[in-house]
């Protein structure tokens, strides 16, 4: 980097020469320009090769042009900034999209018929039929899953932060992480294998058990987070006045960050309502509404999607209800995500920190 | 922390109540609630162990049943057949498939997801980035079969233009040879993949550069460094093990991926050299694809071939979980 400064040749000036603020926009534009002309006489017909060409000319077209005013620093300097900006942006290109074509193709078959009728008697190829059996499944199937993981893991948590010393505590916390990466097809799996020694037919609860598992990890490392944000100030003042420590939890560490505690369950019920392939195993799928998860196959929201995509032949009508589908299960992940995060300011702990 | 712990009632004396015991032991825990209110929360921990050893157990017990009736070898064969007699089943294509999608999807997304989290902690305007980081958190949120249905539909036409593009001028080389068959090949799987753990990298590396000690920044600023400069001198050396951490993560993910495979690709049991041509196949798309024909035994056969993403799974998380324990944990109460 000195070296760059000694061999500098410019006239030795305070303020070295540097580029007008508008040249980065205005080599855009030329740059942009150039690639739809470049394109458009190669005859090439993708706006995304276009737009690659036009951030190549930038990338190149900036390094120049710096370089032979500013001199090389500069000019690396401008170059890692353009790329960084093109990286946001050929990474936006996807993920805009994705949004964009569920919403789009998403609204065209949504309505209070498509949420409220069941695919019972719609062959897959045909129009019409619905996603009420799948959110019935859905909702029953989470819901188990919520009532066994989210307190096995919010237990769990308290035993890690206010009683966990140890070799016991070490080994839990090293197979909670484990068990986060865990696929959930294994997990689905594994009640598989329970299912095959038992000689059982799919059902709702094995899809439960099988999200829950995937679950307990979520909530366990997300309440662990918001235990340790409790100041230890408050936990002694109670227990100084001689309440016990399991009232000193219930009444005083668990009401300081419950609101913590409720975003992180609430993100992992996000998490877990979009697991196809354990339900896949486990649930099966039924066009038909089967109101108990105790017995028989169920639909689900993902497997319905899954279905709809891959059993119908291409048919448009299924791929509609698919987009609809998605559209569903993201606006329901999306609406779970803004409520955990609005809880999550609104009641954050004001005195830890 | 130096406040005596002794609670009023009667438990026997100790000679030292030493610091540990706030948040220690179970000397608390001499009155019945106390006792319960210990064993519900170390069962529930214990309970989290066995679930995890029983995972390993069953899916042992079933895979051993499966693999002995093997007629093929479990490794190195290149056939699914589980439902003839004998069975005959190998995992290498499946290997291969998952090891190559990876690839390319972390080639994909490392760099530009490193390259998005630094636009987010130094590049963007403040005002930007934060609306933009709250979107990727929620993008990480999508449900991957919202991204396979997406991939199968929208990105498999949109890749015909590029794997022509690389048959024309990259062909020679083998890796991008086409054959002019939809593109549901592995290209496009890494290329998805890679859409879909971008979000999580860039979560965790963000959440890593926006840590990088302020000194470091203002003393490399000061001694003239370009904003690149003070990037490659003092964010990514402090970062490096966050990032590899975070791609190991993504990693993760994109090797138990599994509805978004099943819905692009177009699988066979054959390994191709080239990227554009269909072919192979991934551990969890196999599951996902061939469970519905499959027999008892044909589902034994698939609980084996997922033992093994379950072990791959775990070396990798392990060995990300071992970079992240390297550094210094911080907690925030009272640290």
């Amino acid at each position: 980097m000195s070296n760059a400064l000694v061999t500098d040749k410019r006239p030795s000036t305070l303020r070295a020469a540097s580029l007008p603020k508008w040249t980065p926009y205005a080599i855009a534009a030329g740059s942009l320009a150039l690639g739809i002309g470049i394109s458009a006489a190669a005859d090439l017909h993708s706006k995304i090769q276009w737009g690659l060409i036009a951030a190549i000319l930038f990338v190149l077209g900036t390094y120049g042009i710096a370089a032979r005013v500013e001199g090389r620093r500069q000019a690396k300097d401008r170059v890692a900034t353009s790329l960084v900006w093109v990286a946001f942006l050929v990474a936006l290109i996807p993920l805009v999209s994705l949004v964009w074509v569920t919403i789009s193709r998403g609204v065209k078959v949504l309505n209070v018929y498509f949420l409220t009728h069941s695919m019972g008697v719609v062959a897959d190829s045909e129009p019409g039929g619905g996603i009420y059996h799948a959110i019935i499944g859905s909702l029953e199937q989470v819901g188990l899953a919520t009532l066994i993981g989210a307190p096995i893991g919010v237990m769990t948590a308290i035993y890690l932060v206010e009683y966990g010393r140890g070799r016991l505590a070490s080994a839990v916390t090293f197979f909670v992480d484990v068990m986060t990466g865990i696929p959930s097809i294994v997990a689905g799996l594994f009640i598989l294998s329970l299912m095959l020694i038992f000689k059982m037919q799919p059902f709702g609860f094995a899809g439960s058990l099988a999200l829950a598992i995937l679950m307990m990890p979520v909530v366990v490392r997300s309440t662990e987070e918001m235990l340790k944000l409790v100041p230890n100030e408050l936990r002694e003042a109670s227990l100084a006045l001689g309440v016990p420590k399991w009232r000193t939890i219930l009444k005083v560490v668990l009401p300081t960050s419950i609101g913590g505690i409720t975003t992180g369950i609430m993100l992992a019920i996000a998490r877990i309502a979009g697991e196809t392939a354990p339900v896949l195993l486990l649930v099966f799928g039924n066009p038909f509404i089967n109101n108990n998860p105790f017995e028989g196959a169920q639909a689900s929201l993902p497997l319905y999607i899954y279905q709809q995509y891959s059993q119908s032949a291409g048919a448009n009508a299924a791929y509609d209800r698919a987009w609809a589908a998605s559209l569903t299960l993201i606006a329901f992940v999306m609406i779970l995500n803004l409520v955990a995060r609005g809880i999550a300011r609104w009641k954050a702990p004001k005195a830890g920190r | 922390m130096d406040i005596s712990t002794q609670t009023t009632d009667a438990s026997p004396p100790t000679p030292e109540p030493s610091v540990a015991q706030l948040k220690g032991n179970a000397r608390g825990a001499t009155r019945p609630g106390d006792r319960i209110f210990l064993g519900l929360s170390r069962g529930s921990g214990i309970l989290l162990l066995v679930i995890m050893a029983a995972i390993a157990v069953f899916l042992t017990y079933r895979a051993s049943l499966a693999i002995s009736k093997d007629h093929g070898n479990f490794l190195t064969t290149f056939e699914w057949n589980t439902n003839l007699t004998p069975p005959s089943f190998g995992i290498a294509v499946l290997a291969f498939g998952t090891v190559v999608s990876s690839i390319i999807a972390m080639a994909l997304a490392v760099p530009v997801a490193v390259a998005i989290a630094l636009f987010l902690t130094h590049y963007a305007p403040r005002k930007l980035s934060g609306p933009i980081a709250y979107v990727i958190d929620l993008l990480a949120a999508v449900p991957s079969i919202v991204y396979g249905l997406w991939g199968a539909l929208i990105l498999v036409p949109h890749m015909q233009g590029l794997y022509g593009w690389l048959n024309d001028y990259l062909g020679w080389t083998g890796i991008f040879s086409w054959d002019g068959g939809a593109p549901r090949a592995m290209l496009t799987v890494g290329i998805l993949l890679a859409i879909m753990i971008l979000p999580i990298i860039t979560n965790v590396s963000r959440e890593v550069f926006r840590q990088v000690p302020r000194m470091h920044e203002e003393a490399a600023l000061a001694l003239g460094a370009t904003r690149w400069e003070v990037v490659r001198m003092s964010v990514l050396p402090f970062g490096r093990s966050g990032v590899i951490s975070a791609s190991m993560l993504g990693l993760g993910r994109a090797l138990g991926e599994t509805m978004a495979v099943a819905t692009v690709l177009s699988p066979s049991y054959d390994i191709q050299a080239s990227l554009l041509d269909p072919g192979g196949g991934t551990f969890a798309q196999n599951i996902a694809s061939k469970f519905g024909e499959a027999t008892e035994q044909g589902r034994d056969a698939l609980i084996a071939s997922g033992l093994v993403l379950f072990v791959i799974t775990l070396l990798v998380n392990g060995a990300a979980r071992a970079i992240i324990a390297r550094r210094k944990e911080y907690s925030g109460a009272n640290a």
